[in-house]
């Protein structure tokens, strides 16, 4: 049995009363799940909170959860783990996303959004343009939303589980170059 | 430097205009290095000392196209970096010269995947493939040799237009590795 005495989630579960919170432990690292409408106050109160003071976004990564073995409350699942540089402290925060439309193109999903956390660590900003340009996540507020790896019309999101791994003829369609071209 | 003993007594030598200028080209084939991943490290050692590229009149490595004779397109290109391998490409004076090296650029490798190109064949003309991942200096001294020889000899293809076609030479190792274990050495055996 996970046991989860983790000294931020008592802090945060009290700011919040009205929030349905889940929390989960595995091997010594704690997470906790946020509903996605209220992630923004979640994080603000993460940072902000003396008690809690998670002054360092590690990442933001995504993770797709198409045809996972156990049971998810969602097919997508922003993870934001956070740090406590000055207490030494980690908390991991997930918040699970459905998607509404067919995910196979690229088109805009008005259920894969959630608040920007640009504003609170401005480190965010990359990472999440990093899961808009993989997962086809949008971050509502961002300052900059483009794709950071791949080129602007790029057909679709790669690391969704519905993409072919070798692709939709991205690689193969391309300008030929002899040497007559210059 | 030897050459005077051959001379005649005149200091007069008779000689074909095309062999003297084959003769300068394959002696002074400078390369460029597109050095995306681990085959860079391989060409670098085939640079240094040890194997020395210097020997074949190649040490000259150029950063720009627009010095460069020979190609070398060394590690897995990304298809975001397919136009800025074909602007090299396109940017390099005649007559030019491409290697692929590796089994990454020739084929696209292990990584079959929707972001890597299954072989700069597909959109650069390609002269000389050197197989191994990544290929021995011995390997790719051998690819060049490969040119210098296409050079000497001037049997250099063209099409009926008289536009040069890729050699598409494919190499096959010349080494037999030996069984394993090897006894560790030191220096030259």
């Amino acid at each position: 049995m996970a046991t989860l005495d983790h000294p931020t989630l008592p802090i945060i579960k009290a700011a919040f009363p009205e929030v349905r919170f889940k929390a989960a432990e595995f091997r010594g690292q704690t997470t906790l799940v946020v509903p996605s409408e209220r992630l923004h106050d979640v994080m603000r109160s993460l940072r902000d909170d003396p008690r809690c003071a998670y002054d360092y976004l590690v990442d933001v990564t995504a993770v797709d959860y198409l045809g996972y073995p156990a049971e998810q409350p969602g097919r997508f699942a922003v993870v934001y783990p956070l740090a406590s540089v000055a207490d030494a402290r980690r908390l991991v925060v997930k918040t699970y996303l459905d998607p509404s439309i067919d995910t196979g193109g690229n088109a805009e999903d008005p259920a894969l959004v959630v608040d920007s956390v640009t504003d609170i660590w401005p480190g965010a900003e990359w990472p999440e343009r990093e899961v808009y340009d993989m997962f086809g996540i949008r971050f509502r507020n961002h300052p900059d939303l483009r794709r950071i790896l791949l080129w602007k019309d790029y057909p679709g999101h790669p690391l969704r589980k519905d993409y072919p791994l070798r692709g939709r003829g991205e690689r193969e369609h391309y300008v030929q170059v002899n040497r007559d071209s210059a | 430097m030897g050459l005077e003993a051959a001379l005649p007594v005149e200091n007069v030598l008779t000689t074909q205009l095309s062999r003297v200028m084959n003769w300068a080209r394959r002696s002074s084939v400078w390369p460029l290095p597109f050095a995306t991943a681990c085959c860079g490290i391989e060409l670098m050692a085939t640079a240094a000392s040890r194997f020395d590229i210097a020997r074949f009149g190649s040490e000259a490595m150029r950063f720009s196209p627009r010095q460069a004779d020979l190609l070398i397109v060394a590690g897995r290109v990304a298809v975001k970096m397919m136009p800025v391998l074909q602007r090299i490409y396109l940017q390099m004076t005649e007559p030019k010269w491409v290697i692929s090296m590796g089994a990454c650029a020739s084929t696209g490798g292990v990584f079959d995947t929707y972001a890597v190109v299954q072989g700069v064949d597909q959109f650069i003309p390609v002269d000389v493939y050197v197989p191994g991942c990544p290929p021995r200096p011995e390997m790719l001294i051998e690819g060049l040799m490969t040119i210098q020889r296409m050079i000497d000899r001037d049997n250099i293809p063209f099409d009926d237009q008289g536009k040069r076609i890729p050699l598409q030479i494919a190499l096959t190792p010349t080494y037999h590795p030996r069984p394993q274990p090897v006894e560790v050495s030191i220096g030259a055996t």
